[in-house]
């Protein structure tokens, strides 16, 4: 009985820090400054339709790239064993240790028109072609960012697919194409829907990636949610409302992809 | 407003320069530097600063980014000097544009003892009442400001401000990348020069280019010509290559982009580094001032005052407008300063010039939200006949989202039995 | 079809480190700007007397510090009582330590910044006054902490013997001294994965800093991004370089050890079994 106990102290502060909090974004969302009920500010949300459009299509596209670049890494790395397969998981885990606002910031020397990559065009005379600034930069920020969400989940589903089962495949008449369609991409289908979840969710929400890579005028939706707060006014209650829209889209998600009150999710996140 | 990146280098030119005038040129530059930066002659009033000594005393000051000299370049570490002069701590935070510092003081997340909002905004926290009078008596270096500068529209009877730096708008473009000689607004608008145009970040000074391209004043309240300054500038949108602030400096100095609308003084900091920059002042053109003011809420009022005291002192007022290289209001400074930078008519403009100029004023709040409303619409794509997205996206989420929950549970509970 | 994915894995791993590559050579650039002027040093040097700078590797550190340890010590006593835990009061909790994982970080952020203002609106009524800066940091990032040490904590006990508790409770420990002997080092890795992964993350934080910052100190993050609104300092850039380093050894000798181990286990049985992966997810 009293080993319960422990989890009270935890129990109080998340009523605290995490239900208070998220109700007050819901309270806002519903208010007018005077405090009064108000639809209002669902209402000029609404306004911000074609950002929301945006961030999702940015994020998803971005999402799709990082399964498609990730998985193969993924797989590489899963078929190894030991010091190779080890040390393949660092170099991918070590650039996530620097701060991502500078990992962000150098990626702008690198696409800008007397960047890097526009000087070496430059040599054999192509270009300069615009690269910063564009959405095709903001994917790029983003893919860049988040693409170890992506390998880690998958990695871990497909390290555990023994050898065994792929040799028995093969042993049983299956080519390399069956063995991939038949065998390893159904049985990592966890670590597809869990890496999604990892790279979207930060992906649709983001705003710095935006900000720095997109040139200030590819806004998303967190853009738009930083503006309300300590951007361009302190509007509390338009910018509640968006990010109960923003939760919302998340929230759907997760149902989407059977997420939610999955009872194994821990295993799926860490 | 804001900044003065990177190279203090004009500066540290300038500098060089004076001194070699100074000592006609016999000593050797290191030492000369080093006999400099000791800086004008401080001549401070010890019993005035040393009141509230030894009391543990801290202010929280808020400005722009790099808008106070922070020892760089030999120049005068201006909160570290306070600090020794007088023991109160400066916990000095930076902000890239008025509307940041107004949400953030705005929101009541902390209070601030010192902050510089720009003329409009002065008037917008002043009718907000979330500035409060200074007590001149406690800032005698008051005397000190230009007369002509005193009770501006934007604080009528001089009660809530303390002028700090002044500058105007301007055309800043690459002589070779702009094969003409630039002489009005419309050449943020050549298409020619499209993916190469820099416009301001913030709503009030990009439509207030547009309005001075139409011809109109910069504080219009008539919707008709605010209308036709958004479309002028989402018909520039596509030759916009980005919308910046401070960002501004990278790319002219690095020959990322070929025109910007910008200011006065961040030119000849640009300048310095990249000598293809010419700059036009196109006519009439905005004026900014940059004022010193106390918040409602500040807790240490009299230190604050100390320290906006300290700042007009002539020596650090002259170090410190060296590092922004704007223009200061402090007459006192402006006659230390060296002729090169005091005698720059672009930078202190004769009264017959200055009069050619507009400062923004705090417009009316239907005013204010029309704009936000049509710069948030000129920056996220036009497509208002998405407005039902959101709305039916909720309804849906919740529908989805809803039934899944109850079918999970259903499902549960027959698994149960 | 070897040098196929050789190749393409040379190319991510490029990806990957050219601007962590930039980065460091911009370290060493005699200029402020992104123009290479001349090879330096000055901005290592620099980087150790600039008191903003120092003043924010401070802060980013006390925070992480103390935020992971307050979190390490609620969340492992979380995680044993959610492990007696049962039926809906158990998931309704579980659901609540996933959400700030799941959640957008921006929305905590702003969650949090509407909670403390509104805090300090009530404080002030009894004439406390509450300002943004060192608490609200702790507070906000305690909260984004517990719950990867509980995440890391609980499959531990989960898998603990339960007769191990028992067996020193017949030998007549109570329960306090069943779980501080016994137990805890059952469950050690967990809580040392839990702590390090809430330094990393509580380090490594912008978005939940950013909104929660206050006047007096901010952490590195926010301090770099508001150096990204006009240009980065390369004492910021050799800072980092030096951070890297600093992680990159420590990952090597990490590994190294880990290296050892696995030889001297595979040479006792064959096949290497599964090794603790350090990492951050």
């Amino acid at each position: 009985m009293r080993a319960k106990a422990a989890a009270y102290p935890y129990m109080a502060w998340t009523l605290v820090f995490i239900a208070i909090p998220l109700g007050l974004i819901l309270y806002f969302a519903f208010t007018d400054i005077h405090g009064g009920f108000t639809f209002d500010n669902m209402i000029q949300a609404g306004s911000y339709s074609s950002v929301f459009v945006k961030s999702i299509w940015l994020a998803a596209v971005s999402t799709a790239l990082c399964l498609l670049l990730g998985y193969p890494i993924a797989y590489l790395m899963s078929r190894w064993r030991g010091m190779k397969s080890r040390t393949l998981l660092l170099l991918i885990m070590l650039p996530m240790w620097m701060n991502f606002l500078l990992r962000t910031y150098a990626w702008m020397t690198i696409l800008e028109n007397n960047g890097i990559i526009n000087q070496l065009l430059g040599m054999i005379d192509i270009g300069p072609l615009p690269l910063i600034n564009t959405q095709a930069a903001v994917v790029l920020g983003m893919i860049y960012n988040y693409i170890p969400f992506m390998i880690l989940p998958l990695h871990s589903i497909m390290v555990k697919i023994g050898d065994d089962v792929i040799e028995a495949a093969q042993d049983l008449g299956a080519g390399p194409r069956e063995v991939f369609s038949k065998v390893v991409l159904p049985l990592s289908m966890p670590g597809v829907k869990t890496g999604i979840i990892m790279v979207f969710i930060p992906a649709v929400s983001t705003f710095v990636i935006s900000q720095m890579l997109g040139g200030g005028d590819n806004q998303l939706i967190g853009d738009i949610i930083e503006l309300q707060f300590l951007g361009n006014t302190y509007n509390p209650n338009l910018g509640s409302a968006i990010s109960m829209v923003l939760m919302l889209l998340v929230l759907l998600c997760m149902t989407v992809t059977g997420f939610l009150n999955d009872e194994n999710m821990e295993e799926k996140l860490l | 407003m804001k900044k003065l990146t990177v190279c203090r280098g004009l500066a540290g030119g300038l500098r060089k320069l004076a001194l070699g005038l100074l000592i006609a040129g016999v000593l050797a530059p290191g030492f000369g530097l080093s006999v400099f930066a000791q800086g004008y002659e401080a001549n401070y009033d010890e019993s005035y600063y040393s009141k509230f000594r030894d009391q543990g005393i801290e202010i929280n000051v808020y400005n722009w980014g790099e808008y106070l000299s922070d020892g760089e370049d030999g120049l005068m570490d201006i909160n570290a000097e306070f600090e020794k002069l007088t023991g109160i701590h400066v916990n000095y935070t930076q902000y890239e544009t008025n509307e940041a510092m107004y949400a953030k003081l705005k929101s009541g997340a902390n209070s601030y003892d010192v902050i510089f909002p720009s003329d409009y905004m002065i008037s917008r926290l002043i009718e907000e009442g979330m500035v409060q009078p200074i007590d001149f008596d406690n800032v005698p270096n008051m005397k000190y400001i230009d007369p002509t500068l005193l009770n501006p529209t934007y604080d009528p009877e001089q009660l809530y401000s303390i002028p700090y730096a002044y500058n105007r708008v301007c055309i800043i473009y690459n002589r070779d990348m702009v094969d003409y000689e630039v002489d009005s607004w419309d050449v943020l608008w050549d298409e020619d020069l499209a993916g190469q145009i820099l416009m301001f970040k913030n709503s009030r000074d990009a439509f207030g280019v547009a309005l001075m391209k139409l011809g109109y004043s910069i504080n219009t309240e008539d919707p008709q010509q605010i209308q036709e300054a958004a479309d002028l500038l989402k018909e520039q949108k596509p030759l916009v290559q980005a919308y910046v602030m401070d960002q501004v400096f990278d790319k002219m100095q690095g020959n990322e982009a070929a025109v910007a609308a910008y200011y006065v003084g961040d030119y000849y900091i640009m300048k310095e580094v990249n000598d293809s920059l010419e700059m036009f002042i196109p006519q009439p053109t905005e004026l900014f001032m940059d004022a010193a003011c106390i918040p409602s809420d500040a807790q240490n009022k009299e230190a604050a005052e100390m320290y906006l005291n300290f700042l007009n002192e002539p020596n650090v007022a002259a170090e410190n407008m060296e590092y922004i290289m704007y223009s200061s209001p402090n007459t006192g400074a402006v006659a230390l300063l060296d002729e090169e930078i005091s005698g720059n008519t672009d930078l202190y403009a004769p009264p017959e010039v200055l009069a050619n100029t507009e400062v923004f004023i705090h417009l009316s709040e239907e005013t204010n939200l029309l704009l936000d409303e049509l710069w948030t619409d000129i920056l996220s794509d036009d497509a208002s006949y998405l407005n039902w997205v959101m709305p039916v996206f909720v309804i849906l989420a919740i529908v989805v989202i809803g039934a899944s929950l109850i079918l999970r549970s259903k499902k549960k509970k027959n698994a149960k039995y | 079809m070897r040098w196929i994915s050789k190749t393409y894995l040379g190319v991510f791993l490029a990806f990957l480190y050219a601007p962590i590559a930039i980065l460091i050579f911009y370290s060493f650039n005699e200029a402020k700007g992104r123009t290479f002027t001349g090879f330096t040093t000055k901005w290592y040097v620099e980087l150790f007397h600039d008191a903003a700078v120092f003043d924010a590797l401070m802060t980013t550190l006390i925070v992480a510090f103390v935020s992971a340890a307050v979190a390490t010590a609620m969340g492992t006593a979380a995680a044993i009582g959610l492990n007696k835990m049962n039926g809906r009061l158990k998931s309704v909790m579980m659901n609540f330590t996933y959400l700030p994982i799941i959640c957008p970080e921006i929305i905590l952020g702003v969650s949090f910044m509407l909670l403390f203002v509104s805090a300090r609106g009530v404080l002030s009524a009894v004439s406390i006054d509450f300002q943004f800066g060192w608490i609200t940091l702790i507070l906000s990032h305690i909260t984004f902490n517990v719950p990867f040490v509980i995440l890391n904590v609980l499959p531990k006990l989960r898998q603990m013997d339960k007769s191990l508790v028992d067996a020193a409770m017949d030998l007549g420990c109570n329960r306090w001294q069943a779980f501080s002997k016994v137990a805890i080092h059952e469950i050690k890795p967990g809580i040392i994965a839990g702590f390090l992964m809430a330094l990393t993350f509580s380090m490594d934080d912008f978005i939940i800093s950013y909104f929660t910052t206050g006047a007096k100190h901010q952490t590195l993050s926010v301090l770099i991004y508001s150096m990204t609104k006009r240009r980065v300092s390369p004492e910021i850039n050799a800072l980092s370089t030096l951070i890297f380093v600093v992680v990159l050894t420590v990952l090597l000798i990490y590994n190294l050890m880990g290296w050892k181990k696995e030889k001297q286990l595979k040479m006792r049985r064959k096949g290497g079994g599964s090794f603790e992966e350090i990492d951050r997810m």
